[in-house]
């Protein structure tokens, strides 16, 4: 079960596509993180990979950040391996960091089950929002609820999100 | 014409699949059994020659021959790619409805 809308995020210490090593930490500046648990493989994500860019070029100067976490089993789904990793960030110009889950422990300590899945967490690295990043994979121009999007400009508002939690949409994390 | 419709469980976009296969015949006036195989295990996927969720074959015949390259049999959710090149976990009802009627795009 992943963990709880209120509760304090488990900090993590994941190495990066860019060879530098990410922790909750890295972020001490950021009023609001959204991690989310994502692969190269999952066609749920693919189709939501331009959002979660444009949340991150819209969101950084206000003063939130996105990380990006891979925790699939690369040994049964090859496509999900680091190095096909480096390459998808590479390719799709992420400016957030795309960080490794080898040994699954964080999407374990997380509770994520899907790809992608958000947990947007607050200056005090607690659970504000998590779930989905809108309500439509298929079509941006089609959504009607823009869940990531109004977590944030309510959390770096200092207000409540309207919407706590939604189930996440996507693909199953692989697990070992 | 032999339908066939192959999913995997965990990866959502079958049901979404389902209506647009079962509305693409009903579009074309199609009409036969769909036969529905719920792949389980990697040894089904090996078996079944299954690239992932889901899979429509026409008389044994993957609709998207091209999403075929490079794949392996794994219990997955299949990218197709639609018309305007953005991915999705669905083939569109067109692709679908021009596969029925024995198009090759």
């Amino acid at each position: 079960m992943a963990i709880s809308v209120g509760s304090t995020a488990p900090d993590f210490k994941l190495k990066g596509v860019d060879g530098k090593e990410y922790s909750l930490g890295a972020f001490a500046d950021r009023k609001a993180v959204a991690v989310i648990f994502s692969c190269n493989h999952c066609p749920y994500v693919l189709a939501w990979e331009d959002r979660m860019i444009a949340i991150q070029r819209d969101y950084e100067a206000r003063g939130a950040a996105l990380i990006a976490i891979n925790s699939n089993n690369a040994a049964a789904y090859p496509d999900d391996s680091f190095e096909n990793m480096v390459k998808r960030s590479q390719q799709q110009g992420f400016s957030f960091p795309y960080v490794h889950d080898e040994t699954q422990d964080v999407a374990h300590a997380y509770g994520a089950t899907h790809t992608p899945e958000v947990f947007l967490l607050d200056a005090e690295r607690k659970v504000r929002y998590h779930g989905a990043i809108d309500d439509n994979y298929d079509d941006a121009s089609a959504v009607k609820q823009h869940y990531l999007r109004d977590a944030l400009d309510a959390v770096l508002e200092g207000g409540e999100p309207s919407v706590t939690e939604t189930p996440p949409v996507g693909c199953t994390v692989k697990w070992k | 014409m032999r339908i066939e419709f192959l999913y995997y469980a965990d990866c959502p976009s079958h049901e979404e699949a389902l209506a647009r296969l079962k509305g693409a015949m009903a579009a074309e006036g199609v009409e036969a059994d769909i036969h529905i195989i719920e792949v389980k295990s990697d040894q089904e996927a090996q078996q079944l020659r299954f690239i992932g969720s889901p899979t429509i074959r026409i008389d044994g015949e993957d609709i998207d021959p091209e999403g075929l390259e490079g794949q392996q049999y794994a219990l997955t959710c299949r990218v197709y790619t639609k018309r305007d090149g953005r991915p999705s976990p669905a083939p569109e009802t067109a692709l679908i409805r021009a596969r029925l009627r024995g198009e090759i795009q």
